[in-house]
């Protein structure tokens, strides 16, 4: 590519950035070089650039379709959704659980209150004092997946930005290609713990259960 | 000797961290124990008590651990109070910057009821 060549593209570059004010998608580059081209004398060189230029294009085409089969509209609609969802829940079983471990340690305290000073009553608030240290794991938890919830939202932010540059439609169209789920009936009902406002309850099972006798 | 009937306040947005550090401290003997969830909070029950301790977790919002401390310190009324940060950060420049900023001593997460008991001695004397 000569200077010429390399001038040509950059005033188009810089007129379309002016207009826009932001970065170029893979369509916007291609029209560039197809502009540029467009402008130029139909000379050998011209020609070469006008292969390397298609190339390029080619290329970026090329790019756009992996970066499609990857799904991006899907990470973001779907799977960090459903992963954050799945976090929260952990943080509030625990701390739920813990609650519950917290209430029956104080229960075991007020009793051991009632005891009469001796090995027996000093056993029992040595025990408890081990429950509570050992309880500290619930906030250490809680700080770790919100780190974790906090990276999976970068993530998104990162996928959505690559849905934007490949545009939409591309993205979508990937997605239903690629959407079929492969797993055999039996696998498709193995699907973890419930969010808890999806599960039924044991007296909905029970009900369940009991319509079929 | 430790008066035990001091008021001590406990800052932490975890509530289960609040009530371990509580119920560790009534095991110690400790009876007049105060909580806030983070540090305006604490600010706000600060200027009503006089505290002979302020145990407080670090990373809370809206506002942290660090930003109590340095409140606390700035202020003539409530600079004297011993603090400790009990907290989960423990890079060398957070421990740097929380003595920096006046803190009487600094605890890791997780802990047990022992390391509780030697830093709080070393701040406010044996018991």
């Amino acid at each position: 590519m000569d200077q010429e060549q390399q001038s040509l593209i950059e005033k188009e570059a810089t007129e379309r950035l002016k207009q826009t004010g932001r970065p170029f998608s893979k369509n916007e580059v291609v029209e560039i070089i197809n502009t540029v081209i467009g402008k130029m004398d139909n000379s050998s060189q011209n020609s070469q650039l006008y292969q390397e230029l298609k190339a390029l294009a080619h290329y970026i085409d090329m790019a756009k379709e992996e970066l499609a089969q990857l799904n991006p509209s899907n990470i973001g609609s779907e799977h960090i959704p459903t992963a954050t969802d799945e976090l929260d829940a952990i943080v509030k079983a625990t701390e739920e659980a813990t609650t519950t471990i917290m209430d029956s340690c104080e229960q075991i305290e007020m009793i051991a209150e009632e005891l009469s000073a001796g090995n027996m009553k000093d056993k029992l608030f040595e025990n408890v004092t081990n429950i509570y240290e050992a309880c500290g794991f619930q906030d250490i938890t809680g700080q770790r997946i919100t780190k974790v919830v906090k990276t999976l939202s970068d993530i998104e932010s990162q996928v959505d930005m690559i849905v934007d540059i490949l545009g939409k439609d591309a993205a979508v169209e990937a997605v239903e290609a690629v959407e079929e789920d492969t797993r055999s009936e039996e696998e498709k009902l193995l699907n973890g713990p419930q969010m808890t406002d999806q599960a039924i309850s044991q007296d909905d099972i029970d009900a369940l259960l009991a319509s079929f006798d | 000797m430790v008066d035990k009937t001091m008021n001590i306040l406990v800052v932490d947005d975890y509530a289960t961290m609040r009530r371990i550090i509580k119920n560790l401290l009534k095991q110690l003997g400790f009876s007049n124990i105060y909580e806030a969830a983070d540090g305006q909070e604490a600010l706000g029950v600060i200027a009503e008590t006089d505290f002979g301790l302020i145990i407080s977790d670090w990373n809370m919002e809206p506002m942290t651990g660090l930003e109590l401390l340095k409140q606390v310190r700035a202020d003539d009324k409530t600079k004297h109070m011993p603090f400790i940060m009990v907290t989960a950060e423990s890079k060398t420049e957070n421990v740097i910057a929380a003595k920096q900023a006046g803190v009487n001593n600094y605890i890791v997460k997780p802990f047990n009821a022992e390391t509780l008991k030697t830093k709080m001695s070393s701040v406010i004397g044996a018991f």
